[in-house]
């Protein structure tokens, strides 16, 4: 075992991890460990924009930002860090620029913006151009940006280290358990501040737009630590993947004027009930909700599970005519091949690659795909975890980005947001940290803290029963996609919980093939599904319990929103194998709930 | 469905002494990627398979690897591009085998780290938005796609026969920031490259250009900092 000591550990290093980490090196010792490759983090795959009200195209506000969010939030969200957030996001962005960012630029010079789903303009309702993009990468550019000023600022790096264990004395957080992927060695890294910036957990869904790596790492290891996990069973599934494959195609491809079309070629989020004043610029969980209806009753694209998403210039000018859709400068909208591929050159490559179509000739096939954890690590706006009801602080611990809930996304996220979350909180919670790691002392690291990891690691090791966890992994999948996905009733959830609970028991009856200490990649992957596991049973049970309809949790059994009794995030702690629950009151500042119409 | 040999280069540094070769029948459908099979072989076969993969969609280059003999992305290489029902994957070359597919990166990241791959500009910011035409904002967009997969480096003639080759990926990522109208160190970077293991270690053989998943047009950018070190102009 080497141990190690940093004022600083950060876990992660995708666009929140190298945030956080370039903030807290700023002013102290400060390690970020990460089992990729930084480059390979999945904020690399972000495709349309990082939302920020500039008006660099036409009016804007971020008040206007902030209730768009509120709203695309079905209200769960905390507006006190949902303004906070919208406030930041302008100076943020331009940071971002000064940092060397190659943002796709207006005929002025500026960063060019473009519509997103739910962002509008608040006195005509109509989508407003607050999308801050780098063609159809603008993830890759940022996860590129920050890895590059990380280098330039010397920041320290663990790369293939797998965080395992929070280490909690009862005086509180002492650091983590690391195992370092290539000599399978066990490292201590003792910490007066530990930032959990970990990502998502979209593999616990069969169809996903989600990374191999994102097993919800840090959520699961703080739920053992006792620490709860707040709004689980809120999930976005995003409106547009790929048929079968769930690769993300970015709502941008609808901000340059895509359409959605049905096996009878009609624009279904026009009808009545779904969206017709912002259409396919919705939010995505009404997007999605309506994609599940359509394919429900049959109108799926010949007779399969999918529909269309069409950008060829003939439907995106036919529609955006008949809309009235216009320029900045009050000209008819109207765009020609070229440019599509100019502002979807990535979007045009993987559906060339993976479906032998051209996006600029033929229609997409698309189904909605599991995309992004809304819920996560409950925190205050400076990335400060806090653990009950009464928004009780646990010194020295922090979370940021997908992994955390602030709660800034509430029941639904916006696109472009979760850019934006990355970069405010990551900046925050790393000098919120780093203040803190200056006041405090080390608290002293207890006998044996590699002690729960080993625990784990042997009981994996020694398994001696005949499951393959890709069994386990892929029954999994299926049945949460079914029953806790886009449209949830009592019974299918209740038969998720049971059936998770049976592959957990399952999952103690592994055996691995793989025995050896170097990349043992085979035990990750065994100890990475009992993450999802937990994660699975605290998400569906969360969403067992609620009874009401919002955001991304809709359910068919109870199709309103409850907000006399349903007003407040989900609180779920593990304990002994049981999820508990507990409930926590949403901030409001200035906003009324209101009924939700796109 | 149809019938895939697939034939996978295993070393493990704990056990054997020397690599050798698996074989695997599997069933596949022609849209499967060469990652699906991998996955398969993992998950059914042989749980100690060791690679690394994560995006599964060709954008975070965790799992560049030699194909049939060139170097592609096992996520985005599918079963029907490779026109054959014998598949063969190893290790990408020039880098140390540490297990199966997985290949000691360190100096790969290494190079990238010496041509100051970061924006350089100690002007006063402005309070927005430093302003960039279009076209200034066009001149480097190429390389900015690059996700160091390092296909391109490790398909390189030049870098197998001197690892001290600095390599195309990392000259990539130079020219990145050189033709950025912003960026203030170019002279720095240039000069960095104009080294015996710098751009002239560069044959032009193209095979760089052939291996990129991205489609960057490595050997032209090359060409572009070669002639900006003889010319001393970035025209």
């Amino acid at each position: 075992m080497k141990k190690h000591q940093f004022e600083v550990v950060v876990v992660g290093a995708g666009g929140a991890g190298l945030m956080a980490g370039l903030y807290a090196s700023q002013s102290a010792s400060t390690a970020v460990i990460s089992k990729l490759y930084p480059a390979r983090s999945h904020t690399g795959a972000a495709q349309g924009g990082i939302g920020a009200a500039l008006g660099n195209l036409e009016e804007d506000h971020p008040a206007w930002h902030t209730y768009d969010t509120v709203k695309g939030s079905d209200y769960l969200g905390d507006q006190d860090a949902i303004e906070f957030m919208c406030e930041e996001a302008p100076s943020i962005v331009y940071e971002l620029e000064h940092m060397g960012l190659p943002f796709n630029r207006t005929k002025e010079g500026k960063i060019a913006q473009r519509p997103f789903g739910g962002h509008t303009n608040n006195e005509t309702g109509k989508p407003v151009m607050r999308a801050c993009y780098a063609a159809d990468r603008t993830g890759h550019m940022i996860l590129q940006t920050l890895y590059q000023q990380s280098i330039k600022n010397n920041v320290t790096f663990y790369d293939e280290f797998q965080v395992m264990d929070l280490i909690m004395t009862e005086e509180g957080v002492a650091g983590v358990v690391a195992l370092e992927i290539a000599t399978g060695e066990l490292h201590v890294f003792h910490a007066k501040s530990v930032i959990f910036a970990t990502g998502g957990w979209g593999r616990v869904w069969e169809i996903t737009s989600n990374a191999f790596a994102y097993t919800g790492d840090g959520v699961a290891i703080t739920l053992r630590r006792g620490i709860p996990a707040q709004d689980m069973e809120f999930f976005q599934f995003h409106p547009t993947g790929i048929y079968k494959m769930g690769i993300l195609i970015t709502e941008g491809v609808r901000g340059e004027g895509g359409i959605l079309l049905n096996g009878k070629g009609e624009r279904f989020m026009e009808k009545e009930g779904n969206a017709p004043s912002v259409k396919e610029l919705a939010s995505r969980d009404v997007v999605s909700r309506a994609m599940y209806l359509e394919l429900k009753e049959g109108n799926g694209v010949n007779g399969e599970n999918y529909l269309y998403l069409d950008v060829t210039p003939e439907t995106v000018n036919k529609y955006a005519a008949l809309d009235g859709r216009t320029n900045p400068d009050g000209s008819p909208f109207s765009v020609t091949g070229e440019e599509i591929l100019g502002k979807l050159p990535d979007i045009i490559d993987f559906c060339e690659t993976y479906l032998g179509v051209n996006p600029v000739t033929q229609p997409m096939p698309v189904q909605p795909t599991a995309h992004y954890a809304m819920g996560g690590i409950p925190t205050d706006k400076f990335g400060q975890v806090i653990v009950d009801k009464k928004r009780k602080p646990l010194p020295g611990l922090f979370a940021v980005g997908e992994n955390a809930c602030v709660s800034v996304h509430g029941a639904n996220r916006l696109g472009t947001n979760s850019l934006l979350d990355l970069v405010v909180f990551g900046k925050h919670s790393g000098m919120k940290a780093a203040e803190y790691a200056k006041e405090a002392d080390y608290i002293p690291l207890p006998d044996n803290p590699t002690e729960f990891v080993e625990q784990q690691l042997e009981t994996l090791r020694n398994a001696e029963g005949e499951e393959r966890i890709s069994d386990i992994g892929t029954e999994m999948k299926e049945v949460m996609f079914e029953h806790v996905g886009v449209f949830r009733v009592e019974d299918g959830m209740a038969q998720a919980v049971e059936k998770i609970r049976e592959l957990k028991a399952r999952f103690k009856n592994i055996k691995l093939d793989d025995q050896g200490k170097k990349f043992n990649m085979d035990l990750l992957n065994a100890w990475e599904l009992s993450n999802l596991l937990d994660i699975a049973e605290v998400t569906a049970v969360s969403a067992l319990k609620r009874k009401e309809s919002r955001g991304a949790h809709a359910r068919d059994d109870y199709q309103e929103r409850n907000d006399k009794k349903w007003m407040k995030h989900t609180l779920a702690w593990l304990e002994d194998g049981e999820v508990k629950l507990d409930y926590k009151d949403v901030i409001f500042t200035k906003f009324e709930p209101k009924k939700r119409v796109y | 469905m149809q019938k895939i040999t697939l034939k996978l280069f295993r070393y493990n540094p704990e056990t054997d002494t020397k690599p050798h070769y698996d074989t695997f029948e599997l069933e596949a459908e022609p849209t499967d990627r060469v990652l699906d099979l991998m996955e398969k072989v993992k998950g059914y076969h042989d749980g100690s398979l060791s690679f690394r993969r994560s995006c599964a969609h060709g954008v975070c280059g965790s799992c560049a690897m030699r194909i049939n003999g060139q170097n592609m992305l096992a996520c985005k290489t599918l079963v029907q591009d490779l026109k054959t029902s014998r598949i063969t994957v190893e290790p990408i070359l020039g880098l140390s085998v540490l297990k199966d597919m997985i290949v000691d990166m360190d100096p790969f990241f290494d190079s990238y780290k010496k041509v100051m791959p970061f924006f350089v500009n100690d002007e006063p910011k402005p309070a927005q938005e430093r302003h960039q035409s279009i076209e200034d904002r066009e001149r480097f967009d190429d390389t900015t796609k690059c996700i160091l997969c390092g296909a391109c480096t490790t398909s390189c003639p030049s870098f197998w026969s001197n690892d001290e080759y600095i390599g195309p990926a990392a000259i990539v990522n130079a020219h990145r920031f050189i033709f950025d109208s912003r960026d203030k160190g170019a002279a720095e970077r240039l000069q960095i490259l104009n080294d015996q293991f710098g751009v002239y270690r560069c044959r032009t053989i193209f095979n760089c250009t052939v291996a990129c998943p991205r489609e960057i047009q490595i050997t032209q950018a090359i060409g572009e900092v070669k002639k900006a070190i003889a010319t001393g102009s970035l025209d």
